[in-house]
C-alpha cells in the first residue's frame, strides 16, 4: 500500500475487491442458512413442538428470563444455564415439579444472595414454561453443554 | 442558529444535540454497570427495586443508543462536509433527534417502572412477539420508532450524498448506515422454533457489530485521520477499501461462531473455525492504518486529544474485538467457554475499543468546531487525554478480571467429566474477580467524571504549530525526523 499510485494496486482494485467479495460471501451465506434452515425440523424435534411449548417461549420472553440466565449458552451470565435444566432437575421424574416448585419460592430473601424475583405466574404459565424448558433440553446442540451443570 | 465560523456548512450544527444525549446517555449506562458490577458481590442489592435482568437491560440498552445517536451525529457532521454541501433538511434532523430522545427515555423508564411482562402486555407484544430477547428487549413502539428513526435519517442522508461530492468516506458510511437499518429490520422476526429465532437473531446482532458497524467505524475513523494528520486522500481510500473487506470476508462467514451450540448443523464449526480466525484482521489492519497516517501526517492539527481517541480505538479495537475475540473463537475452546465470564470480557473490551472509542474520537474532532473553535485549549485536551487513559485502564482491569472469572468458571464448572461444581457454587469462588471487576468499574467512572470535566475547561484554544517542532504528542513525523538528522 505505497503512496505511489501510478500501477499496483490501485484503490479502484481494492473497492471492486470489496464489492465483488461481499458478494460472493453473502451468498455462500444465505446458501448455507437456505441449507441449515432445512435441517432444523429435525435437530430441535420440531414435530414435539407443541402449542404449550410456543406458549412457553412467549412466558420465557415476556419475563425477560434472558436478562439473568443463558439459553443454550446465550443470555447474561448471572443465573445458572437453563436450556437443560428440565434434565438437572430430574428429567421426567422430577424436573418439572421442580421448577414450578423453584418460581413460586422466588425470592429466597437470603441475605446477601443473587435474587429471583417473584413473577406471579399462573399455574397454567408455569406448565408452559415447563413444557418449553423440557423441549429445549432435546435440541440437537452438538453435545454442548460439556456436562450437566451448563 | 446563530453563524459559526468554524463551519463549513452551517447545518453540520445538527451534530450538536445528538452528541450531547450520547454522552448523556453513556453516563447512564456506566453508572447501571457499575450497579450491576455491586450485584455480583452483593446479590440483594437495590432488590427487588432494580432487579439485575432490569439494569442489565438498562445497561445494554443505553449503550446501543448511545452509540446510534453517536453514529447518526457523526453522519450528519461528516456527510455535508464530505458532499460539499448542506444537509438536505436539518429540521427533519431536529425532529428525528427529538423523537428517538423521547422514545429512548420511555423506554427506559418502562424498564425501570413497569414489571416487563406487564410493559410486554401494554405495547402490544401479543400483536407481534418482539422482546424478551437479549438486546432486543424494546418494546415494539421503541423498534418502531428505531425504524422511522433510521429510515428518515437515511433519507435525509442519501439525498445529500447524491446531490454532492461523493467520497470514499461517505460512501462507505452510508452502506454502514443502510445495512444497519436494514438489518435490524431481523429484530421483527421472531420465529416460534428457538433455533430458528437464535439463527436470525444474530443477523441483526452479530452482523451489526462484526459487519456493518466495521463500515461506520471504518469510515469515523478514517475521517478523523484525515482530518488531523492531513494524509492524502488517495492513500486513505485504498486502505479504507481494504479493510472493509477484510471485515465483511470474515464477517459474514464469521457469523459462524455464534452457530456452534444453539442447534444448527456441525459443518458451521469448520466454517466458524476458519472464518472467525480471520476476524482479528480487519482490526489489525486498522491499528496499522492509524500509525501509518499518524507517521506521515501532513501537519500537526491543534486538536491532539483527537488522534489519541483515534489512535486508542484503533489499538483497543484490536485488542478487544480481535485477540480477546479469537481467545475463544475456536470451537472446541468455545465448547467450554461459551456463555460463561470469559464471553462478557470480551464483549466489553470489543465495544469498548471498537464503538465507544471511534464515537469519542469523532465528538472529540467535531465538538470544539460545533462550539465555535478549532480545538480546545491545552488545558482542556490534557485532561481529555488523561480521562481516555483512565477510562482505559479501568477497562483494561475489568477484562482482565472477566477473564480471570471466565477461566475459574471454566476449570470448576465446565472442564470436569464428573463432580463438575454447579453454577452457584462456581460464583461464589469467582469472588475475587468480581470485587477487581468493581474496582476497575470505579477506575472507568473516574475517567468517565474527567472526560465529562474536559467539556467546562476553559482556557485559549489550541493552536496548530506549524515549521516549528512541536513537543508531545504521540510520534514524531518523518519531517521532525529529518529535522534532527539534518
Amino acid at each position: 500500500m505505497s503512496t505511489n499510485s501510478s500501477g499496483g494496486f490501485t484503490k479502484e482494485m481494492a473497492r471492486n475487491i470489496f464489492y465483488g467479495g461481499s458478494l460472493f460471501f453473502i451468498l455462500v451465506f444465505v446458501g448455507l442458512v437456505f441449507h441449515t434452515e432445512r435441517t432444523i425440523p429435525e435437530r430441535s424435534n420440531e414435530a414435539a413442538m407443541t402449542e404449550a411449548v410456543v406458549r412457553g417461549k412467549m412466558v420465557w420472553e415476556q419475563n425477560n428470563c434472558i436478562g439473568c440466565h443463558t439459553l443454550l449458552g446465550e443470555g447474561a451470565y448471572f443465573a445458572p444455564e437453563l436450556a437443560n435444566v428440565y434434565q438437572r432437575r430430574g428429567g421426567d421424574a422430577s424436573g418439572g415439579a421442580f421448577i414450578k416448585a423453584w418460581m413460586k419460592a422466588q425470592p429466597t430473601g437470603a441475605p446477601g444472595r443473587r435474587q429471583m424475583p417473584q413473577f406471579n405466574l399462573t399455574d397454567g404459565q408455569l406448565d408452559d414454561l415447563v413444557e418449553f424448558l423440557k423441549w429445549s433440553n432435546g435440541i440437537n446442540a452438538e453435545k454442548w453443554p460439556p456436562n450437566i451443570e451448563g | 442558529m446563530t453563524h459559526n465560523p468554524i463551519l463549513k456548512y452551517q447545518s453540520q450544527a445538527v451534530a450538536k444535540p445528538y452528541f450531547i444525549a450520547a454522552i448523556g446517555l453513556f453516563v447512564g449506562q456506566i453508572i447501571f454497570g457499575v450497579l450491576m458490577g455491586i450485584q455480583y458481590i452483593y446479590g440483594d442489592f437495590l432488590f427487588p427495586a432494580i432487579p439485575f435482568n432490569v439494569a442489565r437491560m438498562v445497561h445494554t440498552n443505553l449503550l446501543i443508543v448511545w452509540l446510534l445517536f453517536g453514529f447518526m451525529g457523526a453522519a450528519y457532521y461528516m456527510v455535508p462536509e464530505e458532499a460539499e454541501t448542506e444537509l438536505y433538511s436539518p429540521k427533519l434532523a431536529l425532529v428525528m433527534f427529538w423523537i428517538f430522545l423521547v422514545a429512548g427515555a420511555l423506554t427506559i423508564v418502562g424498564y425501570l417502572l413497569v414489571p416487563y411482562a406487564k410493559l410486554a402486555e401494554m405495547t402490544g407484544n401479543n400483536l407481534l412477539a418482539t422482546m424478551g430477547r437479549e438486546f432486543l428487549e424494546q418494546p415494539l413502539p421503541t423498534k418502531v420508532g428505531i425504524v422511522i428513526v433510521a429510515l428518515a435519517m437515511l433519507f435525509n442522508l442519501s439525498m445529500t450524498y447524491l446531490k454532492g461530492r461523493k467520497t470514499t468516506i461517505t460512501t462507505v458510511l452510508m452502506l454502514g448506515l443502510w445495512g444497519l437499518a436494514l438489518l435490524f429490520l431481523f429484530s421483527f422476526v421472531n420465529p416460534h422454533n428457538l433455533v430458528r429465532d437464535k439463527m436470525y437473531w444474530w443477523w441483526v446482532v452479530h452482523l451489526w457489530v462484526e459487519g456493518v458497524w466495521e463500515l461506520i467505524m471504518a469510515a469515523l475513523l478514517a475521517y478523523v485521520l484525515i482530518k488531523t494528520t492531513g494524509v492524502d486522500r488517495e492513500v486513505v481510500d485504498k486502505w479504507i477499501y481494504v479493510i472493509i473487506a477484510f471485515a465483511l470476508f470474515t464477517g459474514i462467514l464469521g457469523t459462524a461462531h455464534h452457530y456452534y451450540f444453539i442447534g444448527l448443523p456441525g459443518y458451521w464449526h469448520l466454517v466458524g473455525n476458519i472464518f472467525s480466525s480471520l476476524e482479528p484482521i480487519p482490526f489489525f489492519l486498522m491499528t496499522m492504518f492509524a500509525f501509518r497516517m499518524v507517521q506521515r501526517r501532513r501537519r500537526d492539527h491543534a486538536n491532539q486529544a483527537a488522534v489519541l481517541w483515534a489512535v486508542g480505538c484503533a489499538v483497543m479495537g484490536f485488542l478487544g474485538a480481535g485477540v480477546w475475540g479469537f481467545l475463544h473463537t475456536l470451537s472446541w475452546v468455545n465448547y467450554y467457554t461459551h456463555g460463561s465470564q470469559l464471553t462478557a470480557s470480551h464483549g466489553h473490551l470489543a465495544f469498548y475499543g471498537a464503538y465507544v472509542l471511534v464515537v469519542i474520537a469523532l465528538i472529540s474532532y467535531a465538538m470544539p468546531t460545533l462550539r465555535g473553535r478549532i480545538a480546545n485549549s491545552h488545558k482542556a485536551q490534557s485532561l481529555e487525554m488523561w480521562s481516555f487513559w483512565v477510562m482505559s485502564i479501568g477497562m483494561g482491569v475489568m477484562v482482565l478480571a472477566m477473564t480471570g472469572a471466565g477461566i475459574l468458571q471454566v476449570w470448576l464448572q465446565r472442564m470436569p467429566t464428573s463432580g463438575a461444581m454447579p453454577f452457584m457454587a462456581a460464583q461464589d469462588q469467582m469472588m475475587f474477580f468480581y470485587w477487581m471487576r468493581l474496582g476497575g468499574g470505579g477506575v472507568f467512572l473516574i475517567g468517565l467524571v474527567m472526560y465529562l470535566w474536559s467539556f467546562f475547561v476553559g482556557g485559549a484554544p489550541a493552536e496548530e504549530s506549524l515549521g516549528t517542532p512541536r513537543r508531545g504528542g504521540l510520534m514524531p513525523s518523518p519531517a521532525q525526523r529529518r529535522l534532527k538528522h539534518d
